[in-house]
């Protein structure tokens, strides 16, 4: 009888984790003891970082994207459709677009996030943000144009993905403005939601004084609870209100409503261990990415890692070995601290990060990754 | 645990959320309820000690109680 692992979305997390099953379960997949199945509800693969220079005119939202069949071995059975609905009970899922209920003996989520901006009223009419390729698209209309006001950019939602991203965007804002000789009629402020520039203490005491140096103005304790579009005004729960002329937001996330249907976790995000990332709420149910509630980044790195960690155990449950493959909290981000210069950090569960000082070499690392990356996408790399 | 003097009217478990998890689930079920509810936060993260008192302040809810438990914190923020 053959034994199905089916994956559920092919963005960085289950394309990874697909094509190394391909590879490290070569052998049963060929003689029929196992099935993978990836399923996707479009048939691209996207890989979002392109996305935060777009605005900026320096990428295509195009860039990011490839056809699925170019990146995913020929062992994957890859079925674009959505699941409508996880049996955890029946270990059965079922499609939108007519393909058969499956039965699995192993499910991996890699749904990842989807924003919500509608959660905050007006911020989908009066905020621009850079967080999808039509919002990128839109932002850079207006942000090509912007010659003199107020910039805000402000960090509605957290989690959200890519958590240095706010961070990059007003750095990368401050250079291209000075470059272009318009910074000194163009003032940026950066609003975050608790007391500092970052989630991580670590990297908001390193970003703050880069702020305060380059003029950023920095809100903190921020949440934002209203926008209004006409008066283009953004008020906070604290009490704060910022006009603007051009507002960049990081809108709230969510996973899909499919994992909270299931009991798998609230808002979309699977409750698991975080070492094994087996859920906790069923059995033979890994979740991965942005997907897992293990209180890391939401960042390619981290489905890049867990994936392999993934791999490693259900080829495990496949030939009745115990699982000791665990995913250790790694996490690794490039961060554009200007147009021409970039840090990096690298941390894990029990070691905060340390970002590294500020190099052109790690600003072209950053860009020669991004290209490289198609690489990861296929498990080379 | 060391028994509280308030009734929350919800709970919010952020035990085992990284920073800054905890304050935002607890900036989310503020938003979730009337005013003079109260929320207990239950959080293991240390640097919750510092971030629920100053935002308690920062916005006007009154932050009652923080509590030490077995595994962490409880904190009864009541909203304004």
């Amino acid at each position: 009888m053959t034994e199905e692992i089916v994956i559920v979305g092919a963005g960085t997390g289950g394309s990874v984790l697909a094509n190394d099953l391909a590879e490290r379960l070569d052998t049963e997949i060929d003689a029929g003891d196992v099935r993978v199945t990836l399923v996707n509800d479009g048939p691209d693969h996207v890989y979002k970082p392109v996305w935060l220079y777009v605005p900026f005119g320096k990428r295509e939202s195009a860039d990011g994207r490839r056809a699925l069949p170019q990146l995913v071995d020929d062992r994957i059975d890859l079925q674009i459709d959505r699941v409508t609905d996880i049996d955890t009970d029946a270990k059965r899922i079922e499609y939108r677009d007519g393909g058969a209920p499956t039965n699995y003996d192993h499910l991996v989520l890699a749904t990842g996030s989807t924003l919500a901006p509608e959660e905050v009223p007006g911020l989908a009419e009066g905020g621009y943000n850079y967080y999808s390729e039509d919002g990128a698209e839109a932002l850079r209309e207006q942000l090509l144009s912007f010659t003199e006001g107020h910039l805000v950019l402000s960090v509605v939602g957290t989690p959200h993905m890519c958590p240095a991203a706010p961070l990059e965007f007003v750095f990368m804002a401050d250079a291209w403005f000075r470059e272009r000789g318009l910074r000194e009629d163009i003032e940026i402020t950066y609003t975050y939601p608790v007391n500092r520039v970052h989630g991580n203490p670590n990297i908001a005491e390193w970003a703050r004084p880069k702020m305060d140096e380059r003029g950023i103005n920095v809100e903190t304790f921020f949440n934002a609870e209203e926008v209004d579009p006409d008066e283009q005004v953004i008020t906070s729960m604290e009490g704060s209100d910022l006009q603007y002329d051009l507002l960049v937001d990081i809108p709230p996330h969510s996973g899909v409503d499919l994992i909270e249907e299931a009991g798998l976790g609230d808002r979309g995000w699977v409750e698991v261990d975080k070492h094994t990332l087996e859920a906790e709420h069923a059995d033979d149910v890994y979740a991965l990415g942005d997907t897992a509630a293990t209180g890391v980044p939401n960042a390619g790195s981290v489905a890049h890692y867990q994936a392999g960690v993934v791999g490693q155990r259900l080829a495990s449950h496949v030939r009745g070995y115990p699982a000791t493959a665990t995913y250790d909290g790694k996490t690794l981000c490039f961060i554009e601290t200007g147009m021409g210069e970039a840090s990096f950090v690298e941390f894990d569960y029990e070691s905060p990060p340390s970002p590294a000082p500020p190099s052109e070499k790690l600003h072209w690392s950053k860009l020669a990754y991004n290209e490289a990356y198609w690489l990861t996408a296929r498990g080379l790399l | 645990m060391t028994d509280a003097a308030y009734d929350p009217d919800k709970t919010v478990d952020a035990r085992g959320a990284a920073c800054p998890g905890p304050l935002m689930d607890l900036i989310g079920a503020i938003k979730s309820v009337d005013s003079g509810a109260v929320v207990r936060l239950l959080s293991d993260n240390e640097q919750s000690a510092t971030d629920v008192p100053e935002w308690a302040e920062e916005s006007g809810n009154e932050l009652l109680e923080l509590t030490e438990t077995d595994d962490g914190y409880a904190f009864y923020v009541e909203k304004a």
